[in-house]
Formats: C-alpha cells, structure tokens, sequence
C-alpha cells in the first residue's frame, strides 16, 4: 500500500467510525451554541454590547469546543489498542496521525460552519463580517486541531488527562484566537482583514508540515 | 552522534554519569555561591542606594533591578529547557532530562516574580494593579507553559516516559513563544492605541544600568545554584537503590 | 542618605520592598526545598539501609 493510499484508508476508517456515531458528532455543535448562548445571559442583551463582543464570543466558544473535542481524538484507539498497529504500519507515524487529524476535523471541526450564521444572528454581528468568520473558521479550526493533538498524544496514556490537556494546549492557541477574532472585528467594522487572513493561512501551513511530528513522538511515548 | 569527535563524547558522557555530576555539582556550589554573592551585593546596593532616583518615577523604579533580571531569566531558562528537551530526545541523555525538569520551578519561579513586581511596578505608574501590556500578558502565558510542564512531569507515572514528554512539550512551547510574544504584541497595538508604556526606556543612565547587568548576572548565577540543588535531588529520587548512592550513604554515616 | 529615607523610597516604600521581599522569598523556596527534601530522602534511604542489613 502506498503511503498515499493508507493516509487516505485512515480518513475512510475514521470518518466510518464517527460516522457510525453519529450522535456524538452532533456534541460538539450543541457545545457551541451552548456556550454562545449564555453570553447574553451572563452580560445583559444590549445590543450594542453583544455586537462588539460577537467575534470574541464566537472564537472563544470555537475554541472550547475544539479543545473539548479533542478527546477523541486518540482515546478509543488507544484503548482498544489499534494506536499500536499504527505505530507498527511501515509508513511514517507523522503522516498517518494527519490523516487521524484531517478525519477528526471533518467531524469535528467543519460542522462550526454550520451554525456560524446562526450564531452571528443571535449576537448582530454585521452581514458583511459573514465571509471572514467563515474564513477564519476555516483557516483556524484545522489549526487548533493539529496544534491540540500534540497535547492529546502527550496526555492520551493518562486517566485524567482531560485538565491537563487544557492546561497545554490553550497557552498554544492563543496566536490563533487573537488573529482569528482579530480578523472577524476588523471585517465587522468594514475594514480590511487580508493581512490577518495571511497570517492565519500561514500559521496553517507551517502547522500542517510542523506538528504531526512531535504528535507522532509524543504517540511514541505514550504507546509504550 | 559521529560527528562529535571521540574524547569529547567520551568527556560527556563521564560527566554526565550521576557519580560524577553529583560531585561535581557539591564542588561548583560554593564557587557559585560566592560569586553569586559578589555580584548581588554591589548590584543590590547600587540599585538600592548608588544610583539616583527616577526623574520621572522617583524611587519606585528601584523595582526593575528585579523585574526585567527576573524577566530575562524567565525566558532564558525556557530556552535552555527546550535545549535540554532537544539533548535528551536526540542523545537519551538523562542529565539532560533531570536538568530540564529541575529547571522547570526555578523557571516558573522566575516568571511569577517577573508579573508580580510588575504588577507591584505598575500600580504606582499606572493606577492599576493589572494592564493588559503586551509584555505582561505574553508573561503570564509563559507562565502557563512553565505550569503546563511541570504538571504534566507530575502525572505521568513512568518517569522516562514523563521526561521525553515534557522534552517534546518544552520544544513545543520554545517554538511557540515567538509566535505568542508577536501575535499578543500586535493585539496590543490594536486595542490599547499608542499609550505608550511608561517602562519603554529608549536609554538607561550608566549608574542605572550597572546595577541591573550586576542583578542579571546574579541571577543568573542563582539559577545555576539553584538547578544544582534541584537536579541533585532528582538524581537520587530517579535512582534510589543505585550503587553510587548506596556508597553516598555510606560516606554520610 | 539617611537611613530612614532609605527605608521610606520616596514613598513607594510598600511596593518597593514588596517586591523585594517576594522576590527573594520565592528564590529561597525554590533554593532551600530541593536541600531539604534531599537531607530527608537521604535519610529515609539510610533508615531503610539499616533495616535491610538487620
């Protein structure tokens, strides 16, 4: 099997099992909204206030979500032991774990699209910051999906790994959450936002090719 | 590791053996201490009392001969942690690994007095205990990486595995700070406007600046007292029953 | 320079010597603990030495 081929035989293997549950995957969504929700609970309904916290809000609750979702990430395959088949596989670790992260981000990670429109509707936020959220959702969440699986590779031997994991991880998103909600403020006050959108794309490329090979080594150790 | 020539690995590697480090470390100690005496003495009476006050902040700018030392060595230390990390993960050192997780407290040690001296500097200049300055927020996420690596040290069992791990994580997070520091700066242009910081000194009078390369350096000497005592204490707590211990025991009763 | 002006710092006396002492309060902490917790574990070792001979 070529490496092509198995990379592309585990985003079929996982997005199959996610698919065959298929109400786990509609948890993260529900999370979202959730949190978005009990904003305006918390701060009172002014208008005015929530559209100038919207793009904060969204990306906040984004990242709680993808941070909440990262669980999954490994843990079933390392409980029941298909993570070591893949460390034995003759094609390297770092190339397969994308393949896992580019499945875990379909289910996972995609779906925020969805429900942006909504959630922009709920806070006011400008139509005309409609397009960038979506970009910036789609150029951040496979960010803070392959930047967290390093911290889940790191905590996925662990019984209680799941503080922890925040503990790591958050720090690391921060560049994300400022440049993506940076960008969604700028375009909701109909400014220009390319240079943040670069700067995202960047961090997205340099992610793709960097992080899969501490995620790999840090599989390595918490297999054995 | 070829390309280092054979006596010199050959001198690594006797070095690092625990025996050897351990005694070196009980010879360096007082050497250290003194030096790191002599260095704090004149910087802390120079700082205190040698040179003039502030024009501007009068004597509360006192506080940067620890603040921007402490903060320097925040940073300093991370970096030589993610060296360690890279050391142990590519040559299996473990010295290597003992020295980056005993550096870890010093090094959380150090940054939680850099944003508590901060804060301490900030109330009389700016009327707040907190302002989310660029550099005191990208401070407090460094604390949080030095957080993140001792926490993770602690709750892994196997302490091999928990030292490659936190190797990894120290890589990581070196490789992160940059893009922390200059994403958190360009947030704080955005959203603070050109309120330019009192602490911005273009330049620093002589008898200012004496004293706080003196306060730099002995901190920097601490530290390596510091680690010492630490990675002392781990060698023996990753080894309890290991001959070179037994004999320690031996010499002490 | 008297010595109580010293101690006054131009009226920034608190935050002066608050920083001070919390700095040198955390940097002994993180100097004498490793010291003391090795005397104790070298001791325990030594205590269990002993029973292992008997």
């Amino acid at each position: 099997m070529s490496l092509i081929q198995a990379f592309f035989a585990i985003v079929r293997r996982d997005l199959l099992l996610a698919f065959r549950r298929r109400a786990e995957m509609a948890n993260p969504l529900f999370f979202f909204v959730l949190v978005v929700t009990l904003f305006p609970l918390a701060v009172g309904a002014q208008p005015n206030l929530l559209q100038a916290m919207a793009p904060g809000v969204i990306w906040v609750s984004a990242l709680l979500a993808a941070l909440l979702s990262l669980d999954g990430l490994f843990r079933s395959d390392f409980d029941d032991g298909s993570l070591e088949q893949l460390l034995l596989s003759p094609h390297p670790l770092s190339v397969l774990v994308l393949g896992k992260i580019f499945a875990h981000w379909l289910v996972t990670g995609l779906p925020l699209l969805l429900v942006a429109p909504l959630l922009a509707l709920f806070l006011g936020l400008p139509g005309q910051a409609m397009p960038t959220l979506w970009v910036t959702l789609i150029l951040a969440t496979p960010l803070l999906s392959l930047i967290g699986a390093i911290g889940v590779a790191l905590t996925v031997g662990l019984r209680r790994g799941g503080m922890i994991l925040s503990l790591l991880v958050l720090p690391l998103y921060v560049p994300v959450l400022i440049f993506a909600s940076g960008a969604v403020d700028r375009a909701a006050s109909g400014l220009p936002v390319s240079a943040q959108i670069n700067i995202l794309l960047a961090m997205l490329l340099l992610a793709l090719v960097l992080t899969p090979l501490p995620t790999a080594a840090a599989l390595k150790m918490s297999v054995n | 590791m070829s390309f280092i020539p054979a006596p010199l690995s050959r001198f690594f590697h006797r070095t690092a053996s625990p025996p050897h480090f351990y005694a070196l470390a009980d010879k360096l100690v007082p050497w250290l201490t003194v030096l790191f005496l002599l260095l704090l003495i004149p910087g802390l009476y120079g700082g205190l009392v040698a040179a003039p006050a502030d024009y501007q902040q009068g004597d509360s700018y006192r506080i940067i001969y620890i603040h921007v030392p402490a903060a320097w060595m925040s940073l300093f230390i991370y970096v030589l942690m993610a060296v360690m990390g890279g050391i142990a993960l590519v040559w299996r050192m473990k010295l290597a690994e003992v020295m980056l997780i005993s550096s870890a407290p010093i090094g959380a040690g150090f940054t939680f007095v850099a944003l508590v001296t901060g804060s301490l500097w900030g109330k009389p200049m700016w009327g707040t205990w907190w302002v989310w300055d660029a550099r005191l927020t990208s401070e407090l996420i460094l604390l949080f990486l030095y957080l993140g690596v001792t926490s993770l040290y602690g709750a892994i069992e196997d302490k091999r595995s928990a030292a490659r791990a936190v190797s990894i994580l120290a890589l990581v997070g070196v490789v992160n700070i940059p893009i922390i520091h200059y994403s958190v700066e360009w947030w704080n242009t955005l959203h603070q406007g050109p309120t330019v910081s009192k602490m911005d000194k273009p330049s620093i009078h002589i008898s200012m600046l004496i004293p706080l390369l003196l306060m730099a350096g002995a901190f920097k000497l601490y530290y390596a007292i510091a680690v010492l005592q630490s990675a002392k204490l781990e060698l023996i707590k990753r080894e309890p029953s290991a001959q070179w211990v037994k004999s320690l025991l031996e010499n002490k009763a | 320079m008297t010595l109580e002006s010293f101690f006054a710092m131009g009226g920034y006396a608190f935050y002066v010597w608050t920083s001070y002492g919390i700095t040198f309060a955390v940097l002994l902490w993180n100097l004498f603990a490793p010291i003391v917790l090795r005397k104790q574990l070298l001791r325990q070792l030594a205590l269990k030495q002993k029973r292992g001979q008997r």
